[in-house]
């Protein structure tokens, strides 16, 4: 009876609406999934774009793109977190002023995006660099041969050849960026983990809480596991390991 | 075949190659070669392994870019600079779509089914309406005996039926001329006579084609023009009766004894 009265309690805690947390919760989970989404699109636009620029570029391109993949992977996200967010908010506070304009607020979400934006592109440029090099050349000189631009080469060849060899990489860089969503909490970003300490330490239901945040956590990474694992397959058609 | 010689000299040139140069590095494969295939020849090249034949090809279509000589295809001169380098992205592009190219290992697109492989380049660069891009294909496929196969995808196909259904690529293109580099040396040998069979259709409707190729008998038999590299250098050049029947240089004739 005890042990009952205990689970009533967590899910009444966990309820949509108040006195529970649970629209809280929903609130930061929404904010996480919207910055990772965010996140890895400017990771995956900055990725195609190293990656290329590292293998066709020139050598200042290469030179530059190389230094880009060198210090943000080398330097651990928390710190580049605080760097981006205070350092450069208060660069462009600064300049802004400067020029005589007033001080403006960069939102949490937007500022979100753009830092873990420009780790994950670090990430995406080595992962999709190594992609591209796994399509074979001859299909790529078909290609050419026959009269086809390098930019209808890249977009109808190469792209679709490279997708079996990135996309598992790029389904960790997804993972990677829904957990590192949690980092932004030090800047004062209400995700989800940011959401369910303060829950906690409202009501000291500490176990509570962040049982609740690493199941939604959980349930996040599961959907996503279906979801790579269906573009894998489509990723894989026409070869033997996906089946026609 | 003496009315075929005399009207030789009037047909137009459709692919000419002079003094062509090419170096790896310190290494040069080239050492100016010169080539002039009218419409309606088939100029085999043979040579032993690291002769530069397959690079001559290659240099033709720019896949390789020569250090040095000339190329015109249909009469126009591909622009490059003094280092060999194309200078007219554009005009190569369109130069290269009255190409077609069959490579030794096939080099299908194995992301799309063999239908898709063959309208890839119509619909998307020489922007033929889908369906009459289909109607061609399904021609072509049904002339190289892949009509069934249409749906696969050449992971699921012989080697045989591959290269076919890359003849049928190239030929899909519409070119003005074909281009062979070694198109039966990745088969097993018991595909080799499928896929010559193809060839040597095309080459009976007066197709131009330049064929590297080890198939010295079929080569015997197609070419209207042979030529012998060794060491980057025509060794040796003529009809295949004479090439093959009264071979003059010493190294074709040692050539020739060792691929029998």
């Amino acid at each position: 009876m005890a042990d009952g009265s205990a689970l009533s309690a967590s899910l009444d805690l966990l309820a949509y609406s108040p006195p529970g947390w649970g629209a809280n919760l929903l609130r930061g989970l929404g904010n996480t999934v919207l910055i990772a989404l965010g996140a890895y699109g400017v990771g995956l636009f900055l990725g195609t774009l190293g990656a290329f620029g590292k293998l066709y570029g020139g050598p200042l391109t290469r030179d530059l793109l190389g230094l880009y993949t060198t210090l943000v992977r080398a330097v651990p996200e928390l710190v580049l977190i605080l760097i981006l967010y205070f350092a450069v908010t208060d660069l462009v506070n600064q300049a802004l002023l400067a020029m005589g304009y007033e001080r403006i607020q960069i939102s949490g979400v937007a500022a979100g995006i753009m830092v873990l934006g420009v780790v994950q592109g670090a990430y995406a440029t080595e992962v999709l660099r190594g992609a591209i090099q796994s399509v074979p050349a001859g299909q790529i000189e078909a290609g050419r041969a026959m009269g086809m631009s390098p930019l209808l080469v890249a977009r109808r060849v190469m792209l679709p050849l490279m997708l079996p060899a990135a996309i598992p990489g790029m389904a960790n860089l997804w993972m990677i960026v829904t957990k590192d969503t949690a980092l932004l909490a030090v800047v004062g970003f209400n995700e989800l983990v940011q959401e369910s300490r303060q829950a906690a330490g409202t009501t000291k239901a500490f176990f509570t809480f962040f049982m609740a945040a690493g199941v939604l956590f959980l349930c996040m990474s599961l959907v996503s596991n279906q979801i790579f694992a269906r573009i894998e397959a489509w990723a894989n058609k026409g070869t033997k390991r996906g089946g026609i | 075949m003496f009315d075929d010689k005399t009207a030789k000299a009037q047909r137009p040139i459709a692919i000419k190659a002079e003094g062509l140069r090419k170096s790896f590095g310190s290494h040069e494969v080239l050492k100016g070669v010169s080539l002039t295939a009218r419409e309606g020849d088939v100029v085999a090249i043979i040579g032993g392994s690291g002769s530069g034949k397959s690079t001559m090809l290659r240099c033709i279509n720019f896949l390789e870019t020569p250090s040095g000589g000339q190329i015109e295809i249909g009469g126009e001169a591909v622009a490059m600079n003094a280092t060999g380098a194309p200078t007219d992205r554009r005009q190569l592009e369109r130069l290269r779509q009255s190409l077609g190219m069959v490579f030794q290992s096939f080099n299908l697109w194995t992301h799309m089914t063999v239908l898709e492989n063959l309208i890839e380049v119509p619909v998307h660069v020489l922007k033929t309406p889908r369906a009459q891009a289909v109607e061609t294909a399904r021609a072509l496929l049904a002339r190289v005996g892949l009509a069934e196969k249409e749906a696969a995808y050449p992971a699921f196909l012989s080697g045989g039926q591959q290269q076919r259904a890359a003849i049928a690529r190239a030929l899909a293109i519409g070119p003005k001329a074909m281009l062979f580099d070694e198109p039966t040396s990745a088969l097993d040998p018991e595909l080799v006579g499928e896929v010559l069979a193809v060839i040597r259709a095309l080459a009976d409707e007066g197709r131009t084609m330049i064929l590297v190729t080890h198939e010295m008998k079929f080569a015997r038999e197609v070419a209207d023009h042979v030529i012998y590299l060794h060491n980057g250098v025509i060794e040796e050049e003529g009809p295949p009766s004479a090439v093959f029947g009264a071979p003059q240089s010493a190294r074709l004739k040692q050539f020739l004894s060792s691929v029998g």
